[in-house]
């Protein structure tokens, strides 16, 4: 089987404007919803207590409102269902600290009289801990973008480095946009969700990177928008695989992972998509508005092989002279 | 000589490393997957078994404070030894301040006190302040974590979980995680054994003032060297005692169990050869008086002194269970918290729960399994087949790693060997692709597949490596369960490499010859050319 059997390079660099004018409208849309709706951070990064409850048969929601209504403690609290109508979490901005009395106990207690049911979860985060996290948070997907940056600078160029992560940044920005819309609640996992998000895109984008680089060295003095067009449609049967058998499995994760790893399967099936498209649509295009220059990089890689073959060569000297 | 030409191409180096490492998938994974008995096994996350997990902080300002109620009694006692007479005695978080009558004593109180390592004494006439130089502080903070840590340890040790796990975490928090905990009640007393402090003391009732204690204020009662204490078993009842302990429970040797004449659980102690000196010089001089047994600020009990009591034994007696008694007893062993701890996060899964969760990856890891293998082969044919053996041998191999290692298997860590099993599959994807694409412009068999490989090799490396660096950068700033998603990834790319790159070319080495003669690139690549 084949999806892509053309040898003929598709003319993408030549929709590249239309492509960055859509870019640009997904990213202030994603961040004029990130300012104005924000993200709905969960306990991890909030602080806050949740409570996972299981009835045997459906949760009697507004009979529990109003058994925990009678303990302070649950004040601000909201019940609300998780995944199926016999699963409620109970969500609360605050936490107790003491270690004996247990939160977990007290609502054990309070619900009592309200049916069969199964306390199976409590979290509990406190404020100093969920700034912590939140902070480690940011730092390690800054760490990775700079990583990331100095890693393929070292393996290409800084533009295609400079490309790559802007490509990244725009990924993020649009899946924390998306997050933000589904009201999809941001806790560690989707922290690491948008993490792999990071390695993946980079992926896609390194595939195709990897494919103009060799094309620049193999080819001499075809343009270079032609050369991006070239190696995108031959590396296109690739890009669509690979994002297929991934998107399978990240289907069936939110599918059939159940509702503890829906955030992070949300979280990773569009960022696949917008992953895919960027490497394609965004960071090739940028390679051009950094104004990289094929004939430039290639008299660099003659000098720096000429140079290499220099040094071989003295050194063959040197060691034949002292033998 | 063309038998041995031909062993030669079928025993590849590289069939042979792939080989190996399937072998040592299989003999490692076995245990985990099988759950065998013997064998290094993965242990299951808190989250997939049930458990407790929590993050505790350590109140150490307090053991600072308690430092300087010990300085203070300690000035009390050495000025009624030397008959210095002591106008006013107060303390705070901070010093104690003492005013003397005579300022001409302040020298000696000041020689006293240079004693005591990490004092800072200050006269100013009559007032002498002490307190505790920042290096002494410091110590005493350090003091108090490392003791808790080590006294939660040792009560938990004591309390028959398998393996729990009790570590520092940062400066100043204890990480405190048990595995296979089944039940509510079990829990809790988990709980109430790590922050029970435990502290036992014997204080001398003051007989002369307590008839009048319920009319007393705390103020009244400092002002005489008192404290109000309830009765742990009806808050209504007070005793009036002496502040400055005259036994507390550091010099307790052991601790257990026993039962009084009626069958009612009580906790016998033993106390050292310092403290049964102390105890049976007191009671000796203290017979028709009575010594309350002080735990945790509660009085359990107040017998009579009627002789002088020798030995240095003692019971604890009050209403509790014999489950009570016992978690008592060990706590009392273990030594007292120096100073109180509090949650900073709790994380406590059912283990109904972490079976939904086990049940519902599981699930997606096999529908994702079926729908990429099912793909490959649909769009590959043979070389599909390949890349499938190569991802078996991938998830076998971070099964065997993770057991090997005794890593620990979180949900996210499901959902990692989920991903691996779509990214694994990218490099036998780049690889064919290459492959078909010299296929078509007609290069020969041999040509396609050395280049392929070779070509292909360095995105696939590049790729790996950054993905590699996230991974990495996950694990190192992750915590707990999302740790464990960075180590399933990071094995998984790293086993890719093995079984993706090495292990396919490993196989079309061998069968090389066979596609050659049959010329047929539908059957072995997908492709009609």
């Amino acid at each position: 089987m084949e999806f892509f059997k053309q040898t003929k390079a598709l003319a993408f660099m030549g929709k590249s404007k239309i492509a960055m004018l859509v870019s640009m409208i997904l990213i202030v849309a994603s961040y004029a919803i990130l300012a104005t709706k924000g993200l709905n951070y969960g306990v991890d990064f909030a602080g806050g207590t949740i409570i996972q409850v299981k009835y045997g048969s459906a949760a009697p929601i507004d009979e529990m409102r109003e058994k925990l209504k009678s303990n302070s403690l649950f004040d601000g609290a909201s019940i609300t269902e998780f995944g199926s109508s016999d699963e409620v979490v109970i969500r609360m901005k605050t936490t107790t600290s003491d270690v004996s009395v247990d939160i977990g106990d007290v609502t054990r207690e309070a619900l009592k009289g309200t049916g069969e049911y199964e306390i199976r979860r409590v979290d509990i985060v406190g404020p100093k801990v969920g700034s912590e996290l939140k902070e480690k948070g940011i730092t390690s997907l800054i760490l990775a973008i700079v990583g990331i940056l100095i890693y393929v600078a070292f393996r290409f160029e800084w533009r295609f480095a400079t490309a790559s992560v802007l490509a990244l940044v725009h990924d993020v920005s649009i899946a924390l946009g998306a997050i933000s819309l589904a009201s999809i609640e941001v806790n560690l996992d989707v922290l690491a969700a948008l993490l792999t998000l990071l390695g993946y895109s980079l992926n896609d984008t390194i595939i195709v990177f990897d494919r103009i680089r060799e094309s620049i060295t193999e080819s001499k003095d075809i343009d270079f928008a032609k050369m991006i067009d070239e190696s995108i449609t031959k590396t296109l049967s690739r890009t669509t695989l690979t994002s297929l058998t991934t998107l399978f499995v990240v289907f069936t994760l939110f599918v059939w992972g159940g509702e503890i790893i829906h955030a992070f399967a949300f979280t990773l099936l569009v960022g696949i998509l917008i992953g895919t498209y960027s490497s394609i649509f965004v960071a090739s295009p940028l390679l051009i508005l950094f104004g990289f220059n094929a004939k430039d990089y290639q008299n660099k890689l003659a000098e720096k092989t000429k140079r290499e073959a220099e040094k071989e060569r003295m050194r063959a000297q040197f060691e034949s002279g002292v033998m | 000589m063309p038998l041995l030409e031909s062993m030669r191409m079928k025993l590849n180096y590289r069939i042979v490393i792939f080989a190996l490492s399937i072998v040592f998938g299989i003999f490692f994974s076995a245990p985990s997957l099988l759950q065998l008995e013997s064998g290094k096994k993965i242990t299951l996350g808190l989250d997939l078994q049930g458990g407790l997990h929590m993050l505790l902080g350590v109140k150490s300002e307090e053991a600072v404070t308690s430092r300087i109620k010990s300085i203070a009694a300690s000035v009390k006692n050495f000025g009624e030894k030397k008959d210095i007479l002591i106008d006013t005695l107060a303390f705070d978080e901070n010093r104690v301040v003492v005013t003397l009558l005579d300022k001409d004593e302040a020298k000696n109180i000041q020689t006293f006190m240079s004693e005591i390592k990490g004092t800072i004494v200050s006269v100013n006439g009559a007032e002498v302040s002490i307190s505790l130089d920042e290096q002494e502080i410091a110590r005493t903070k350090e003091q108090a974590i490392s003791q808790a840590i080590e006294t939660i340890r040792n009560r938990l040790d004591q309390f028959g979980l398998s393996e729990p796990v009790v570590a520092r975490q940062g400066e100043d928090k204890i990480l405190v995680e048990l595995a296979g905990i089944k039940s509510a009640e079990d829990e809790q007393r988990a709980r109430e054994l790590i922050s029970r402090a435990a502290k036992l003391e014997l204080m001398a009732v003051d007989e002369e003032r307590t008839a009048r204690v319920n009319s007393m204020s705390t103020t009244d009662a400092a002002s005489y060297g008192d404290v109000i204490l309830e009765d742990v078993n009806n808050p209504q009842i007070k005793y009036l005692v002496k502040e400055i302990p005259v036994l507390d429970g550091s010099m307790l040797t052991d601790a257990y169990v026993g039962f009084n004449e009626n069958n009612r659980p009580l906790i016998n102690f033993t106390l050292n050869a310092e403290g049964a000196g102390i105890f049976g010089d007191f009671t000796g001089r203290s017979v028709g008086k009575r010594l309350a047994v002080v735990l945790d600020g509660k009085v359990y009990s107040a017998p009579n002194i009627n002789e002088r009591i020798g030995g240095g034994s003692g019971q604890i007696s009050g209403s509790y269970s014999v489950l009570e008694a016992k978690d008592l007893a060990i706590a009392l062993r273990s030594g007292s918290l120096l100073a109180p701890i509090y949650v900073m996060e709790k994380r406590s899964v059912g283990p109904s729960l972490g079976a939904d969760s086990i049940e519902a990856s599981m699930i997606a890891l096999i529908g994702g399994f079926v729908m990429v293998v099912a793909f490959m082969v649909v769009y590959y044919r043979v070389a599909g087949v390949i890349a499938n053996i190569a991802l078996v041998a991938n998830l076998l191999l971070i099964i065997a790693v993770m057991s090997l290692f005794g890593a620990t298997l979180t949900l996210p860590g499901m959902a990692g060997i989920v991903l691996t099993v779509g990214m694994a599959v990218d490099a036998n994807v780049i690889i064919s692709e290459r492959i078909r694409e010299l296929l078509r412009e007609g290069v020969s068999m041999h040509k396609a597949i050395e280049e392929g490989y070779s070509n292909a090799m360095r995105a696939i490396l590049d790729a790996n490596i950054t993905t590699l660096i996230a991974a990495v950068v996950l694990y190192a700033y992750g915590t707990g369960a999302v740790k464990g998603f960075a180590i399933t990834i990071s094995i998984g790319i790293l086993a890719s490499m093995l079984t993706a790159i090495l292990g396919t070319h490993g196989i079309y080495q061998i069968l090389e010859k066979k596609i050659q003669k049959s010329k047929n690139n539908l059957f072995w690549f997908g492709i009609k050319a």
